[in-house]
């Protein structure tokens, strides 16, 4: 079955407003996915540049102060502005398709997020014109980063552009939790939801209660740095160590955040490519949700060395070790998948069992540290390095990339060359492997982090010119993926509804899908709708390949189908917002202005229908 | 629009009733922070004045006890995270030491 | 997009709920500080100099009571009384205008008896956190205004009355906080 030209040209046709003023989740999904690739970029490239510095002993390649503003904005990139943009590109692009859902519970709040999170992350990186991006790791703790020890003006852009883009995470999860919870199609019970639609239900609930401690932290750490207070002035009787509890309270989520996502996409890519659904899907499921609950019980495992005393150390060490638990149970049960399974080695699977070898590295090393008296030699030192980029490249980025080849011909209707794509992956995982593995052992020889050089003879010096080199395999593994990708959109083969054979909902409309996503709501009676028939009891007849969900949506729907149409009052809001924000910095004249215009907009959006015209008003 | 199910209102009468006994909660525990003989109770005492008065609004003026099982999932979830952390902090920082 | 629901319970009405559990971690945190920091004053004033329970008690029992009138309002737009929607509404913006007015008041009070915003750490803590929970009143004030002349204009009735439940729950979680709030800062010994 061919792509239907029209639709393919339709839903990504327009001009420049018409992508301004979209509310389609999956044009915003595409937002997202080309805002957070670029960003993922960039902040490769600062890694580049920090493994330069650090190639050699002794090197002077960069002014220590530059790569101060180096690490921390390729940190701080890669968490908020790679990382979480390119999963709420996926939650956007593909959860409804998955849910049975004609887009999120409320589009044009889901605009509205991707603007700020936009704009937030335009407004980080202009600091590099005025005076220098933020430089105080990306965890910022005070006292460093308070006025007296900070006197630019980088940590308030770090402040100023994360509250901005923090507004958009918290809309969004208030957006995916409810658009997932109400309107699921009709049979499709939370135990026959796909995975990766389980795991974004759960990330949503994340975001919802880790990102608050974060905002207040950041209000904080703004108020003392502008406003006097002492929130984290030693000397009126604070203690700087709160900052690290709340940024930690937060941060530690936040982790689970980026990884949930990477395991759902994983959860349905190796059932795909084995023929087979995925083993025991409740555990799974359930393990997630131990995960989410367990991961806001084990953020002192950042602070082990802080001296909160043994209790303390040992309660949150104890913790850190159960979550190993529900982890390693999901990597019994994607094994249990392939197991008997037929297996398609497509680059999509190459990724999600790639991800199930890394990440068992770098979670390896995580249980390691989860022992305060280890961790104790550990934190801090490139060892710590070495455990997160082997969870968040092997895990995170991973995933991400097995999503990416998985969903790639549903969001453009063609085909990517496989053999570009092992390419890439095989590359990326050398390149993975080559650059953070000898990191374990700088690590344990006691090379601490963020430092701009070392000096010679402390062992220290091979392991580092490994790891460079490992980092410029990185960027030579990107080639394929680029070729791949623009080889692929200019002239890659027709994709059909469902390239794959695979087995849930997404993969019953043409490629992509048209805007409306389903022509008739389907009814879903199991679990893997396209891989069981439904038959209808007390009769020879079975109701259709899939009962009630057709394998392939009819082209035209029985009645016209109104979605809701464009709207500039979300990007008219996130401006008033970014002037708001801006204001921050020393205006409060700005800050009136900005807090003006978005209340403009505020009222603009809420008297603007919600539903089209004609339509039972929201 | 969909309707919800079970769903009852209490009368404004009720609801009379209930801000009258709010008004009266934070009374006494005013009164308790003023009679000195309670002082060594005053802890205790105004933590139960404080939840009692937080359930009459999230039951009978947020309509929380009529109302799905859902919203109070999602509710009482959140507030138990939220308490969890604010407790476990001030353990930390030794509030709860003699 | 709002016809059927997986679930009993009303879009809207879930996404709200949702907030508010997202808002009691934001307040969490700011009440976690306040009664972290609380006794470690290096320099006055000290809460005991400052804190005026009988003023405070008075705009308690008004932000309390603008709960009742809320529910009254909601009340009467469920049955189509749109004069009593309207009164209800009024007075329930109105006693928060009362109990913004008393905040205003002792904030300015605190000031001029030598506790600006940056003097110490009470003063940061107490101003961010009931600062943070006034702008929240004010928002709602805000919101309440709008309903107001939805309501005028013909365009709020029976038949969208979700539109003021949903104000009525941000209104009264913004109420149960400052129950929190009045216990721990005023009343706490």
């Amino acid at each position: 079955m061919s792509a239907d030209a029209s639709t393919h040209e339709g839903l990504y046709r327009g001009g420049i407003w018409s992508w301004l003023t979209t509310v389609d989740h999956k044009r915003i999904g595409i937002l997202y996915f080309v805002t957070g690739f670029v960003f993922l970029l960039v902040a490769g490239i600062e890694g580049q540049l920090i493994r330069t510095q650090l190639a050699q002993p002794e090197l002077r390649i960069l002014h220590p102060d530059f790569y101060n503003q180096l690490f921390t904005m390729h940190g701080t990139t890669m968490v908020f502005f790679a990382g979480m943009p390119l999963i709420i590109a996926f939650f956007n692009y593909i959860v409804p398709l998955q849910i049975g859902a004609r887009d999120v519970a409320f589009p044009r709040l889901n605009a509205f997020s991707f603007w700020v999170l936009l704009f937030g992350g335009l407004f980080l990186y202009s600091s590099f014109f005025f005076g220098g991006a933020p430089d105080g790791g990306w965890f910022a703790y005070t006292p460093l980063t308070n006025r007296e020890y900070s006197p630019g003006m980088g940590m308030d852009f770090y402040i100023l552009a994360l509250l901005l883009a923090g507004v958009g995470s918290i809309a969004g999860g208030v957006n995916f939790l409810v658009t997932i919870v109400n309107m699921r199609a009709p049979g499709m019970s939370f135990m026959r939801l796909p995975l990766f639609s389980w795991m974004a239900l759960l990330v949503s609930i994340l975001i919802l209660l880790a990102f608050p401690p974060f905002t207040i932290g950041l209000v904080y750490m703004l108020f003392d740095r502008s406003f006097g207070t002492h929130f984290f002035d030693a000397a009126a009787g604070a203690d700087p160590v709160l900052w690290q509890h709340l940024f930690w309270v937060f941060g530690h989520p936040e982790v689970y955040i980026l990884i949930l996502p990477a395991f759902g996409i994983v959860s349905d890519v190796i059932p795909a490519f084995s023929k087979k659904s995925l083993f025991g899907y409740p555990v799974v499921v359930f393990s997630g949700v131990l995960i989410a609950f367990l991961g806001f019980g084990v953020w002192v495992h950042h602070m082990f060395s802080v001296g909160l005393g043994p209790i303390v150390n040992a309660v949150f060490g104890g913790g850190t070790m159960l979550i190993a638990i529900p982890t390693g149970i999901k990597i019994f049960n994607w094994i249990a998948t392939l197991w008997g399974g037929q297996i398609r080695f497509t680059t999509a699977m190459l990724f999600a069992i790639g991800l199930l070898v890394t990440f068992t590295i770098g979670g390896l090393s995580g249980v390691m540290h989860a022992s305060p008296p280890s961790d104790l030699q550990q934190t801090d030192t490139y060892f710590i390095v070495a455990h997160f980029h082997y969870v968040l490249i092997g895990g995170t980025v991973f995933g991400l990339f097995a999503g990416f080849y998985y969903w790639f011909p549903k969001a453009t209707g063609r085909m990517l060359s496989e053999k570009l794509g092992a390419w890439h992956f095989w590359l990326t995982f050398v390149a993975l492997n080559v650059t953070f593995f000898p990191m374990h052992f700088s690590g344990l020889l006691g090379m601490p982090r963020r430092t701009f050089t070392y000096a010679a003879g402390l062992g220290l010096d091979v392991f580092n010119l490994i790891s460079t080199i490992g980092a410029f395999l990185f960027t030579i593994a990107f080639l394929p993926l680029v070729v791949n990708l623009v080889r692929g959109l200019l002239k890659g083969d027709a994709a059909g509804a469902n390239p794959w054979d695979a087995h849930t909902l997404e993969w019953t409309m043409s490629s992509p899908p048209p805007h409306y996503n389903f022509a008739v709501l389907p009814e879903v009676h199991r679990r893997d709708p396209l891989w069981h028939p439904y038959v209808v009891e007390g009769s020879d007849e079975v109701d259709g390949p899939s009962g009630v969900v057709p394998r392939l949506q009819p082209t035209d729907p029985p009645e016209p189908i109104i979605m809701p149409g464009p709207s500039y009052w979300p990007i008219f809001m996130a401006t008033g917002l970014l002037i708001a924000t801006i204001g921050g910095l020393g205006s409060l004249f700005v800050t009136l202005t900005g807090a003006a215009v978005a209340l403009v907009g505020l009222f603009g959006w809420a008297f603007e229908p919600a539903e089209p015209e004609g339509e039972e008003a929201d | 629009m969909s309707h919800e199910a079970g769903h009852e209102h209490p009368s404004n009468r009720v609801y009379i009733v209930i801000a009258a006994v709010l008004a009266v909660l934070t009374a006494l525990e005013v009164m308790v922070f003023y009679v000195q003989a309670l002082r060594p109770m005053l802890l205790p005492i105004l933590m139960v004045l404080m939840v009692a008065k937080f359930a009459l609004v999230v039951m009978f003026f947020m309509h929380l006890r009529f109302d799905s099982k859902l919203l109070t999932g999602v509710f009482l979830w959140g507030l138990f995270i939220a308490v969890s952390i604010v407790l476990a902090l001030m353990a930390i920082f030794g509030k709860f030491v003699g | 997009m709002s016809h059927h629901t997986s679930t009993d319970v009303p879009t809207r009405k879930l996404a709200m709920w949702s907030f508010i559990g997202s808002e009691c971690m934001l307040f969490g945190t700011l009440i976690a500080t306040f009664m972290i920091y609380r006794g470690r004053n290096i320099v006055g004033p000290y809460p005991s100099d400052l804190l005026n329970i009988p003023f405070i008690t008075v705009t308690t029992f008004v932000l309390l009571m603008s709960s009742l009138m809320m529910v009254l309002a909601l009340s009467a737009v469920q049955r189509g009384d749109l004069k009593g929607t309207k009164l209800w509404l009024f007075m329930t913006a109105l006693f928060g205008l009362i109990f913004l007015a008393g905040q205003f008041y002792e904030f300015s009070h605190f000031v001029h008896e030598g506790l600006p915003l940056s003097r110490n750490l009470f003063s940061s803590t107490f101003f961010v956190l009931t600062g943070t929970h006034g702008a929240h009143v004010a928002g709602g004030v805000l919101w309440l205004g709008t309903l107001f002349v939805r309501t005028q204009q013909g365009k709020l009735d029976e038949r969208n009355a979700e539109t003021v439940e949903i104000a009525g729950l941000y209104w009264h979680f913004v109420d149960v906080v400052w129950i929190v709030l009045f216990t721990l800062i005023y009343l706490l010994v």
